[in-house]
């Protein structure tokens, strides 16, 4: 982020191409065959990958001259904190809203740059995948604070700055699914990934939602609980949210250590 | 009657999962529907934060100053009852988030922090981080996850309602949506139907709205006879960072943390900002609105941005101006305001810790939707509205930070009365005398002809010229032969909307033939919207006419109805219910924002609220004798912004200045904004 003195800009593009290549990954439909069409449109300042499909969509026509289909990809919020967009760019998992021509142009040194869908999820069409199973995999962790009920009940606990800062950042998870997408270890669904761990966490941190920490555990002990995790820390690489992802899986091994050797204590 | 209930909610923003939350805590079934996953609704963009009168601060604040700044901020076109009931309720929802684990921003002593948002004098705004409305959503969303584990939420996300299910009594019997991968129609049966589709932004082509936005489902409720209600009424951001394919917003936060809008007194001025030297630098709403200086509300704002770069003084001549906040540490900044610099800082590439931002208005949102009464009945029985859908809260004008409040007040009041109406409907034979099946059969057939069509136009070109003539002449400034000609513009855009053709010969999860119903939908729309600004002859909050630049009560303190014909919307009129507040001038550039019948009116609102049982607090008084005008009890908290360094003086002292400086402006020929 910011440095002490002065400020860092970002590097300029400065000897922008006459026009980019758009080499985007297409499939007709889930199960279908996966193929590759470029489409090439002219440079314009202050382009993101979003702006460039819009482009593309209005009047779909290969490099080659082929009319073809509209590519589909989602999109919502274009902040970059709906999560919706995310694609595989130029080989790296990222949202498409946030991902500026201008910095992959920078990135590759050319003037190609390539969407294909994340490869861990069921592809739908094109650009677009299901990540159902994310929100499934919030479930088993029972991802909630447990309440009395939502009447009024008055104020919630206090808590300090620091532990409301450390909440916060969880809090952020946008379920977009780059952990899982960078996670060796993830794939067929075979895990429950950083990202559900880190909102057992999350919830295992409030004062009321610890008090359901042993279910939460739970849901992590299983086959494809926490144990997968080989620590290659690609997740927090990727994590566009900067959640402290490593954090979180050090931390419930910890507590699922403590909850094994001294749960019989409390029963 | 008796047996099981079911009730459907179209939307997963924060309105629809309140509504959800609630019925499903009542113990009965719910269908929810999205377009997208729940947890990705428009609510997520929110980053300003959520108001409610918790009075931490030691201001004397209260819901009655909630209630009187949101009738006033709407320039008193709002039903003041529910106003009132929102603002009443406003703290015990902030409480509930905080239990549901909203990781809200914290005091030293580690309660509640609350910040200043435009439009009034107090600490109301709970906040977490600058992500508010993320947070929010998704403390509703786990809790509606943990309902939809029990079976009692079932979630339809990718579903998209395109219609409603009337019964021969025009009586509401459920809705037909599409499946968005398969394009399957599918009826839903419910006793009572909650529409929380959020907002119409995509109507003006680019806003800083979320890509669902397009108000296709609320036009759609309209045109099969539901009244739409202030329609003319758009909220344009002063704030938001112009893009190619959105305008992202910069919050209000910005400027409530002590960001200063400017441009440089000279228009040649080429000079990095950092050199410009303060005294050749205007800081044009200081200067013209002492008291409030940079958080004026918002309407009043985006004007003067968009007035100074009209008048061709914005930076570099462009449409653009400064919105500054390198005189605030940088980890001040990082703390209280990090993730919307981010976003700058992604989209832009400029820090602006370091560089004052460039900003411009943009579409933000509506003020109008689907009439409700104070129950959030919409006038078919069996619909009901919540959320940015509905018109009820916000008059003529939002007041930033009162929208996520309203949402979830709007939620919380539909639900029970939803459940309340499934209850006692009479269904007698609506499962079996095909009323689904037709509906359900005419929806079929639009698609099948969007399908077929052949025709030379493109849709997404259509939407683009719609959007451009939307933003050009519907927006801030509001000419009668330029709305008569965007209304023009309408009516071929929906001829030429006949001979489109959609570009995608793959049906399955294409996005051509939803996109063609919404941009059907969104036209309808935007007529209501024209022409609801084209007869009101008046300037009212958001509602600006150079022409008529006065409010005026005698015929315009009205609520606009539109309802659908086929030629056009036929618009009436409806009295607002304005007796608990009397309507005052709306001027933030004066000492008070209290003028005149001060006095009866705060002993007005004293009854009302002792009449009402409103919770007292301890400390300072709620309702202060002889009005606002009166020194707060307690200043520590009371301070605003001084116009000069940026520091903090006490409220006693800026009136008076304030007050001098608005005797100055008049004497210098006076604008006409101040007027009103
Ligand atoms: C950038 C930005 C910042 C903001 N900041 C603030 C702030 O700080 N404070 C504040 O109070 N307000 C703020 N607002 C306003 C506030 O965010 C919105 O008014 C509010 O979130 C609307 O919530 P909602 O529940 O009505 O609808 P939304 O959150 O928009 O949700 C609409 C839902 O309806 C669904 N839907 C739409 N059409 C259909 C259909 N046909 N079928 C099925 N489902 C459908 C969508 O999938 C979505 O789930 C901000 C707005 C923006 C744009
Ligand atoms: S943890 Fe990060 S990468 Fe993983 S889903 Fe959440 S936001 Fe995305
Ligand atoms: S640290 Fe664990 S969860 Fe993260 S990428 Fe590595 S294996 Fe996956
Ligand atoms: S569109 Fe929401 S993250 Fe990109």
């Amino acid at each position: 982020m910011s440095e002490a003195n002065g400020h860092k800009e970002k590097p300029r593009l400065t000897n922008p191409p006459k026009t980019i290549d758009f080499r985007i990954s297409r499939r007709e439909r889930l199960g279908a065959q996966q193929y590759t069409e470029t489409f090439e449109i002219p440079y314009r300042k202050n382009l993101n990958v979003i702006s460039a499909l819009m482009e593309i969509r209005k009047n779909p026509v290969t490099k080659e001259g082929k009319q073809t289909t509209p590519p589909v990809w989602d999109m919502n919020c274009l902040e970059q904190v709906c999560g919706i967009c995310t694609m595989v760019i130029d080989g790296r998992v990222r949202q498409s809203c946030s991902a500026l021509v201008d910095d992959l142009l920078i990135g590759s040194g050319g003037n190609t740059i390539t969407l294909e869908p994340m490869s861990k999820f069921p592809n739908v069409r094109d650009l677009q995948v299901d990540r159902t199973r994310m929100f499934n995999h919030l479930k088993q962790v029972q991802a909630w604070v447990e309440l009395d009920g939502t009447h009024d009940l008055g104020a919630g606990p206090t808590m300090t700055q620091a532990v409301q800062q450390e909440r916060y950042a969880y809090s952020r998870c946008m379920t977009c699914g780059c952990c899982l997408e960078a996670c060796p270890q993830y794939h067929d669904d075979n895990y429950i990934g950083p990202q559900a761990i880190a909102q057992a966490r999350y919830q295992n941190m409030h004062p009321t939602g610890k008090s359901t920490i042993d279910e939460r555990l739970n849901g992590l002990m299983g086959e494809d609980g926490i144990t997968n995790c080989g620590n290659a820390q690609n997740c927090v690489q990727v994590c566009p949210m900067s959640i402290p992802l490593t954090r979180a899986i050090y931390e419930t091994n910890r507590d699922i250590t403590f909850n094994a050797l001294f749960g019989w204590l409390r029963k | 009657m008796a047996g099981k209930i079911k009730i459907a909610v179209v939307g997963g923003g924060l309105a629809g999962l309140a509504a959800t939350m609630k019925i499903a805590e009542a113990g009965y079934e719910v269908d929810l529907l999205s377009v997208v996953p729940v947890k990705r609704s428009h609510s997520v963009c929110a980053q300003g934060g959520i108001n409610g009168a918790v009075n931490t601060k030691g201001e004397g604040d209260s819901p009655a100053k909630h209630f009187d700044d949101t009738v006033y901020g709407g320039d008193f076109l709002a039903n003041q009852p529910p106003v009132q009931k929102m603002c009443e309720m406003a703290p015990s929802i902030i409480y509930l988030f905080d239990r549901m684990g909203v990781p809200f921003s914290r005091t030293k002593e580690g309660l509640l922090d609350f910040r200043r948002f435009g439009g009034t004098l107090h600490h109301r705004t709970a906040f977490a981080g600058a992500s508010t409305g993320q947070q929010l959503l998704y403390a509703l969303d786990e809790q509606v996850r943990r309902f939809e584990t029990d079976g009692k939420v079932n979630k339809f996300e990718g579903w998209e309602m395109l219609s409603l299910v009337l019964d021969d009594h025009q009586v509401c019997r459920g809705l037909i949506a599409m499946n968005l991968q398969t394009l399957e129609l599918k009826e839903f049966s419910a006793d009572a139907v909650i529409m929380a589709t959020g907002g119409p932004g995509l109507i003006f082509g680019k806003s800083t709205n979320s890509m669902v936005c397009t108000g296709s489902a609320v036009s759609a409720c309209y045109q099969q006879g539901a009244k739409y209600a202030n329609g003319e009424f758009i909220q344009v951001h002063p704030t938001s960072i112009p893009g190619e394919d959105k305008l992202r917003l910069m919050s209000e936060s910005a400027r409530g943390e002590g960001g200063r809008v400017w441009v440089p007194r000279n228009t040649d001025d080429k000079r990095n900002p950092k050199d410009i030297p303060e005294t050749e630098r205007q800081y044009f709403l200081e200067e013209k609105y002492p008291a409030y200086g940079n958080l004026v509300p918002r309407d009043i704002a985006t004007r003067e941005i968009f007035q100074v770069c009209i008048e061709g003084h914005g930076v570099g001549g462009e449409n653009q101006v400064y919105l500054d906040l390198t005189h605030i540490p940088a980890e001040t900044l990082d703390r209280k305001l990090g993730a919307i610099l981010e976003i700058y800082e992604m989209f832009v590439g400029d820090d602006p810790r370091h560089v004052p931002m460039r900003i411009f208005p943009g579409v933000h949102y509506s003020m109008g939707g689907l009439w409700v009464d104070f129950e959030q009945r919409t006038n078919i029985p069996g619909l009901f509205a919540a959320g940015e859908c509905d018109y009820s809260i916000h008059g003529a004008n939002r007041l930033g930070a009162n929208s996520l409040v309203s949402c979830v007040y709007g939620g919380f009041v539909a639900a029970p009365n939803a459940i309340d109406y499934a209850k006692n409907v009479e269904r007698k034979n609506t499962e079996t005398n095909g009323v689904h099946a037709t509906e359900l059969r005419r929806q079929q057939e639009i698609n099948l002809q969007i399908i077929k069509n052949k025709g030379s136009e493109n849709q997404y070109k259509l939407h683009e010229e719609m959007g451009k003539w939307m933003t050009d002449n519907v927006t801030v400034v509001r000419y009668n032969d330029r709305l008569k000609a965007t209304d023009e513009k309408l009516l071929e855009l929906q001829d030429r909307f006949k001979r489109i053709s959609i570009n995608d010969s793959n049906l399955w999860a294409t996005q051509a033939v939803p996109h063609a119903r919404q941009l059907k939908n969104m036209l309808e729309l935007a007529r209501v919207i024209t022409l609801g600004a084209l007869q009101r002859d008046e300037s009212r909050g958001a509602h600006y006419k150079p022409d008529f630049p006065n409010r005026d009560d005698e015929r315009f303190l009205k609520t606009t109805i539109a309802e659908w014909s086929a030629e056009e919307p036929i618009l009436s009129y409806e009295a607002v219910d304005i007796g608990l507040i009397e309507p005052r001038k709306r001027d933030y550039s004066k000492g008070g924002k209290k003028e005149g019948k001060q006095p009866q009116e705060t002993l007005r609102l004293a009854e009302q609220a002792a009449a009402s049982g409103l919770p007292v607090k301890e400390g300072a008084d709620q309702i202060r004798e002889g009005g606002y005008d009166q020194k707060p009890e307690n200043l520590s908290g009371a301070k605003i912004w001084s116009q000069e360094k940026g520091e903090l003086i006490d409220p006693e002292t800026e009136a008076e200045t304030r007050v001098q400086q608005g005797k100055d402006i008049d004497a210098a020929g006076g604008k006409q904004t101040d007027e009103r």
